[in-house]
């Protein structure tokens, strides 16, 4: 290889790693090797991401203007669905725990493999059957439901595709159930000699909090679709009014779901988040018991706040004040995660690597995410934000301002280890201060325009609103370029990149103890671990290669 | 057997065991528990389905009792008893699994199969007398409910429950059929002996999380209310 010359003083990458063991498409498609199946999901999520990402600049075009010029109003309707499906369904829901988790979960436990490498591979494949039904949807007309498919439009009164897409939902869930599965009895049964539950990485942790509400949330969204699909194909009445159906029952059942989704998405990056601090402090992550906790906290309390998505679809009064108390009460264990990040973080030496910047960036998103996120437990204010870009603005700052920046941030943290490769620092740096500013400067007017009273999923809008949305456009297209410059620097690292060596960061941790890439067997010999999860800085100096 | 485990022939005792487990117990309490957290998910699953039920159930009573009268409860009590002996014989295939007796378990996963294909030959006639008495609330075909106009829109409600509980339990027991077959053609090639049992084990444990399924749905489908409307 042409790059090695130059740099002959520099570590070397193993001579047998588990990206050379197999070179044909079929060791590929036909692996149950964690650390490939990893790489299948991240070249899937990136496309689902690309497509949803497309549909996205679609919307932020028409709101460049007041008036509904670039798309009609069913063609917007149909763009921002499948924003929304595809992001949140086959982008948000996999990112994570697909690649990162599927790739280091077994070599932070020091494991071989996750439990079930049959199943793994079979999740895979599930979830590009779903996805495919997804963009079938896409192609055939698309669907215009909004990713929440609410009845009675989706049962009765919608023409687009909501069949093929809500196979695909179904399906694809399939693949979440059956990862959060896998992750759990791995998590449970395969941790190496010594690795106790107190040993693990909070990485690990949020993984198998994520994992509980996969698998004790999923089946629930299942059975919501299943409903609605047999009212459309069979026309049974089960939402339907006029036989005495209840299509709120439909917002109790798809909620029950996709509340807890939510924390789905945001979960496995506050894991990305706790090795990141620890990492670029070099400390000791502060109160690891309680941020340990706090992701269980989460995942349970998760599961009894979805009412607040419905304070103004007629429930009772009592039903709304227990969902705005409980909806208050999540946003403890939130804050516990945050408080115990930065006060890792006081008095640590940071360093400024690229990594660190998403770390510090997820910091700030995340707490205006969550802050504006009791704006709208308190029932009163709701009732005023409901289905403005108040809640667009809100959901952004987690979705994207959390759950994006913890992968990008875990995506250039172990790239070196996945690939053996580092990137362009210098680029990396610029890429993540653009997306930090580009994302701010898309959705931070959002909250002012919500505020004032612009409703979502209108493709037009008054001109005084105009201001404001020029600015969320042109902060999107700053973010279309900060999201398109990892591509780029990320794919010519593979050939060009410098060889990273086992432990580029200094960082503890058994991922950091194997050689980048790691052999396929992930390790020589079983570890055996005697030590806590963040020995920071005791155990470094063992580490660095 | 994958390149990587045959590397690694050399550590191993029994040709079922997987390259990343240590021993066979330890990959048999792995599957075990990976079974357990899926029918986790299927109480989930079915949950939200019940969920629909018991809100509808206390809004309709009047309409659901009706309505429950119109399923044949002797053939839902036929097919009660065929599913809670299936379970028998499932659980002395399991005991002959481990006992390593290669033609008891062929014989009980055989009348265990036997059972389940009964269960779905009965619904099916249930299935079709429904179609007889047009009390099937959709697919295009006339619903008729003349009998208690006043129920004639909520009984629908109860009919789409109906269907869609028990055509996805039916749906499970096909799957289950399949892996009864699956599981016969390793009982009768070797692959399940002694120390290999463990996928016996959980297939049996799906099938009688099946079987409760069922057991949960027969009263709450045909029985309870039967005594509220008058009798029939």
């Amino acid at each position: 290889m042409a790059s090695t010359a130059p740099i002959a003083p520099l570590p070397t990458l193993p001579k047998k790693h588990y990206l050379n063991d197999g070179t044909t498409v079929a060791s590929w498609l036909l692996t149950r090797d964690h650390k490939r199946i990893a790489l299948l999901y991240l070249v899937a999520v990136t496309v689902f991401f690309v497509i949803g990402g497309l549909f996205a600049v679609l919307v932020r075009l028409e709101l460049a203007t007041p008036a509904g010029d670039l798309l009609s109003d069913d063609s917007y309707n149909k763009v921002f669905t499948m924003h929304g499906v595809m992001m949140v369904f086959f982008f948000l829901i996999p990112a994570i725990p697909g690649t990162l988790g599927n790739f280091l979960i077994p070599i932070m436990i020091g494991a071989k493999d996750l439990a079930f490498p049959k199943l793994n591979l079979a999740s895979w494949y599930i979830f590009m059957i779903g996805a495919t039904f997804g963009t079938y949807s896409v192609l055939n007309g698309g669907l215009d439901t909004g990713w929440t498919f609410y009845t009675p439009f989706s049962t009765v009164a919608s023409t687009s595709a909501v069949v093929p897409a809500a196979l695909g939902v179904f399906i694809n869930g399939f693949s979440s159930i059956l990862t959060g599965l896998n992750f759990i009895v791995t998590i449970h049964r395969m941790r190496a000699p010594g690795m106790t539950w107190f040993r693990l990485p909070l990485f690990v942790w949020s993984h198998y909090a994520t994992s509980l509400i996969m698998v004790l949330g999923t089946p629930v969204l299942a059975i919501t679709v299943v409903l609605v699909a047999a009212e459309r194909i069979f026309s049974f009445g089960i939402f339907d009014a006029n036989r005495g159906g209840d299509p709120v029952l439909f917002q109790h059942l798809f909620w029950f779901y996709s509340h807890p989704a939510v924390y789905i998405m945001v979960l496995p990056a506050m894991g990305v988040m706790s090795e990141l601090v620890a990492a670029s402090c070099r400390k000791p992550v502060f109160g690891y018991t309680f941020v340990a906790f706090a992701s269980l906290a989460i995942a349970i309390i998760g599961f009894f706040v979805w009412g607040h998505h419905m304070f103004v679809a007629g429930q009772s009064v009592y039903a709304a004040l227990i969902f705005s108390i409980l909806s208050f009460l999540v946003a403890v264990p939130s804050a516990v995660k945050v408080f115990n990040w930065t006060a890792t973080m006081y008095k640590g030496a940071v360093s400024w690597q690229t990594p660190t910047l998403y770390a510090i960036g997820f910091i700030g998103l995340f707490t205006i995410g969550g802050l504006t996120g009791l704006f709208l437990s308190s029932v009163g204010l709701d009732i005023h934000l409901t289905d403005t870009y108040f809640i667009v603005a809100h959901f952004h700052y987690i979705m994207v301002g959390g759950t994006i920046m913890g992968y990008l941030g875990g995506i250039h943290f172990w790239w070196p280890k996945m690939t053996g490769r580092m990137y362009n620092e210098l680029l990396a740096k610029i890429s993540a201060a653009l997306i930090f500013f580009g994302f701010n400067l898309t959705f931070f007017p959002q909250f002012v325009v919500g505020y004032l009273g612009m409703p979502r999923r209108y493709h037009a809008y008054p001109p005084e609103f105009q201001m404001l949305n020029v600015l969320s456009s042109a902060g999107a297209s700053i973010l279309a370029v900060g999201y398109a410059l990892p591509l780029s620097y990320l794919i010519y690292s593979l050939k060009y990149g410098k060889v990273a060596g086992n432990n580029p960061w200094g960082a503890v941790g058994l991922e950091w103890t194997t050689t980048s890439p790691p052999p396929t067997a992930n390790f020589e010999e079983t570890p055996l671990v005697t030590w806590d999860a963040y020995e920071y800085p005791a155990r470094v100096e063992g580490h660095v290669a | 057997m994958s390149p990587e485990t045959s590397a690694a022939a050399e550590h191993h005792h029994h040709p079922a065991l997987a390259h990343h487990f240590d021993s066979l117990a330890e990959q048999n309490e792995a599957a075990t528990l990976g079974m357990w957290v899926f029918l986790v998910t299927e109480v989930l699953f079915f949950g939200g389905a019940l969920m629909a039920y018991s809100i509808y159930r206390s809004w309709y009573p009047g309409a659901f009792a009706s309505a429950s009268h119109h399923l044949d409860v002797t053939l839902g009590a036929v097919n009660t008893a065929v599913l809670i002996v299936s379970s028998l014989t499932m659980a002395m295939a399991v005991h002959a699994a481990q006992l390593g007796e290669r033609g008891k378990l062929k014989a009980f996963l055989l009348i265990t199969m036997v059972l389940g294909a009964t269960f779905l030959v009965v619904k099916g006639f249930e299935y079709h007398e429904k179609y007889v008495e047009h009390h099937i609330p959709g697919l295009g075909l006339p619903f008729d409910y003349s009998a208690e106009p006043q129920f004639a829109a909520t009984a629908q409600i109860f009919f789409s429950i109906y269907f869609v509980l028990t055509g996805l339990h039916a749906l499970h027991m096909i799957v289950g059929l399949g892996i009864m077959t699956w599981m016969y053609i390793w009982a009768a090639n070797g692959t399940i002996d002694k120390d290999y049992s463990s996928p016996i084990e959980i297939s049996g444990l799906y099938w009688h999380f099946v079987d409760i399924v069922w057991i949960f749905l027969f009263p709450l489908l045909y029985l309870i209310g039967r005594h509220a409307s008058g009798a029939h």
